[in-house]
């Protein structure tokens, strides 16, 4: 059926269904996104957009139909190896996950930390990202008392510091006045040139006009164009 | 593995009430055991030196030729059991009486013939004592022909053996509930040390953690727990051991000098088992939670 072997791919969705209880979020999606592409996914809140990044880094599992993701097929992935997958992928989630127990620092450093990584590379590493993001100063902040904004760029630091193949970005500039969006932005965009795919969610038409880059549009979970 | 120590400790600071708590139980856990542990060494001390006090005494029958005599001793010497047999003449015997009656032994002096019998004192081998073993020594020397009666603490070796022994299994008993207890205990604080930072696990899978990477924090919390457990339990013991050897010794006049503490090696036992219980606990705890 799926050829796992083509590599022009790196995320594969075919027939993909996802159903919560009787509540059809996700409807037939056959998806190709080759390497290094750069592609939004958009359409109005509740279209499923969190619901397909999520089934791309196993936060809930498909209802009907596969995915493969560089090679791996996501259905058949051992609990085991699922930490491998998530590896690959840079995750920026709609609502930033940070953990509020922790410091800005700890937040970002934690991805290295779970690689096994050296105490001094991630210290060297975090500072450089954190001053990527613009918020080097504040790395001794706890997420709370952090804005909205601020607390995005962490998410986004923390999203990349692990040089992801893949980043799947949720609304990344959604609390971001469109100065702090913009600056954002170029850092996905950077990722993007150092051959990083992108998988960008966002109901903000203005950025993907703005962008120019491909779009698929979701409506009531189906694909649309 | 800095880190893993990292984690654990701040782990610890975050959910102190819950530590302190898990601490204090395994603690008393430890006390309580180790106590126990502490009461059956030296009971089992003042058993072996008992023992080696059991004699049996074998009265011959009058009239035995002097030649007979060291036959006989070797005919005891070769039974099961027998470390020492010590032959006592009727002359012998006497003298030991008069020596114990000291004063009165002047009674003694009426007597025209010695009434005492010739016997044997025989010592038995330390590990042998048991009462049907020295009850069945018994029986087969006095079959012997030349013995006229056989004499030992027949009732109360029994009954101190089998009294000893019902201490011993209620002791038993007691340190297996207290470490199940103890191991629940760490696992219902680990479930909730779990629980309260279900958020952050979760977070930290999303970003690639591994499930290894999550728990050893778990367990270096739980072993930690376990260790300073142990060793405040037997603290608590010796503040106690030693409070009480200073002041009770003086007031009573039997030595309580040889009751001795547990050794070291013994001590470092009891923490390294609490250890375990940590673990096991941690154990118990993560497996449901893996589940999930
Ligand atoms: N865990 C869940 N349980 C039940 N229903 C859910 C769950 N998550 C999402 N849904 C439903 O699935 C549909 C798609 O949700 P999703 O979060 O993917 O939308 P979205 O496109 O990301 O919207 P938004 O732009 O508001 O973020 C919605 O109708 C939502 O109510
Ligand atoms: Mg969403």
């Amino acid at each position: 059926m799926i050829d796992e072997n083509d590599k022009s791919a790196t995320i594969r969705m075919f027939h993909v269904h996802k159903n919560y209880g009787s509540k059809q979020a996700l409807i037939n999606i056959n998806l190709d996104v080759s390497k290094n592409e750069f592609l939004f996914i958009t359409g109005p809140s509740g279209a499923g957009k969190s619901t397909l990044l999520k089934l791309l880094y196993l936060g809930e599992p498909v209802s009907e139909g596969q995915i493969l993701i560089d090679g791996m097929n996501l259905s058949r992935i051992s609990r085991k190896r699922i930490p491998l997958l998530r590896r690959k992928l840079g995750i920026i989630f709609q609502d930033y996950k940070l953990i509020p127990t922790r410091t800005v620092f700890d937040n970002v450093a934690l991805v290295l930390e779970a690689m096994g990584k050296k105490r001094q590379f991630i210290q060297k590493k975090v500072n450089s990202v954190l001053r990527m993001v613009g918020m080097e100063k504040r790395f001794n902040a706890m997420p709370q008392s952090l804005s909205g904004g601020e607390q995005q760029r962490i998410a986004v630091a923390r999203a990349v510091i692990g040089m992801p193949k893949i980043i799947l970005a949720d609304e990344p500039t959604g609390s971001l006045d469109t100065e702090s969006a913009s600056a954002v932005f170029d850092l996905l965009k950077e990722f993007h040139t150092r051959g990083a795919t992108l998988l960008v969610a966002t109901h903000d038409q203005e950025l993907i006009r703005k962008t120019g880059r491909k779009a698929i549009y979701l409506k009531e979970g189906r694909q649309t164009k | 593995m800095i880190l893993y120590f990292k984690r654990a400790f701040q782990d610890i600071r975050t959910n102190r009430f819950l530590n302190a708590v898990t601490i204090i139980i395994m603690s008393l856990s430890v006390l309580i055991v180790s106590t126990l542990l502490l009461f059956f060494l030296n009971t089992n001390d003042y058993m072996n030196s008992w023992k080696k006090g059991i004699k049996i005494i074998a009265y011959l029958k009058p009239d035995i030729e002097e030649t007979n005599i060291v036959d006989i001793k070797n005919k005891i010497h070769v039974l099961y059991g027998v470390a020492e047999a010590k032959f006592m003449s009727k002359e012998e015997a006497m003298g030991r009486l008069r020596e114990q009656m000291k004063r009165q032994s002047s009674l003694l002096d009426g007597l025209k013939e010695n009434p005492l019998p010739d016997a044997f004192e025989i010592r038995l081998t330390e590990q042998f004592p048991n009462s049907e073993r020295i009850e069945n020594l018994a029986v087969q020397i006095e079959s012997f022909p030349e013995i006229d009666d056989v004499e030992y603490g027949r009732k109360w070796i029994g009954r101190f053996v089998k009294l000893f022994d019902l201490f011993r299994l209620t002791g038993y008993a007691m340190s297996s509930i207290f470490f199940m207890a103890a191991v629940f205990i760490v696992a219902n604080t680990i479930r909730l040390v779990i629980y309260s930072r279900r958020e952050e696990i979760e977070i930290m899978r999303l970003v690639g953690a591994t499930d290894q990477f999550i728990k050893t924090p778990f367990y270096i919390e739980a072993v930690i727990q376990g260790a300073l457990g142990g060793i405040i339990g037997l603290a608590a013991l010796f503040a106690a051991y030693m409070y009480i050897s200073t002041n009770v010794e003086y007031g009573l006049s039997f030595d309580l000098l040889n009751v001795r503490f547990l050794s070291l090696r013994l001590s470092g036992t009891i923490i390294l088992c609490s250890m375990f219980v940590g673990w096991l606990g941690c154990f118990i705890a993560l497996r449901q939670f893996l589940k999930e």
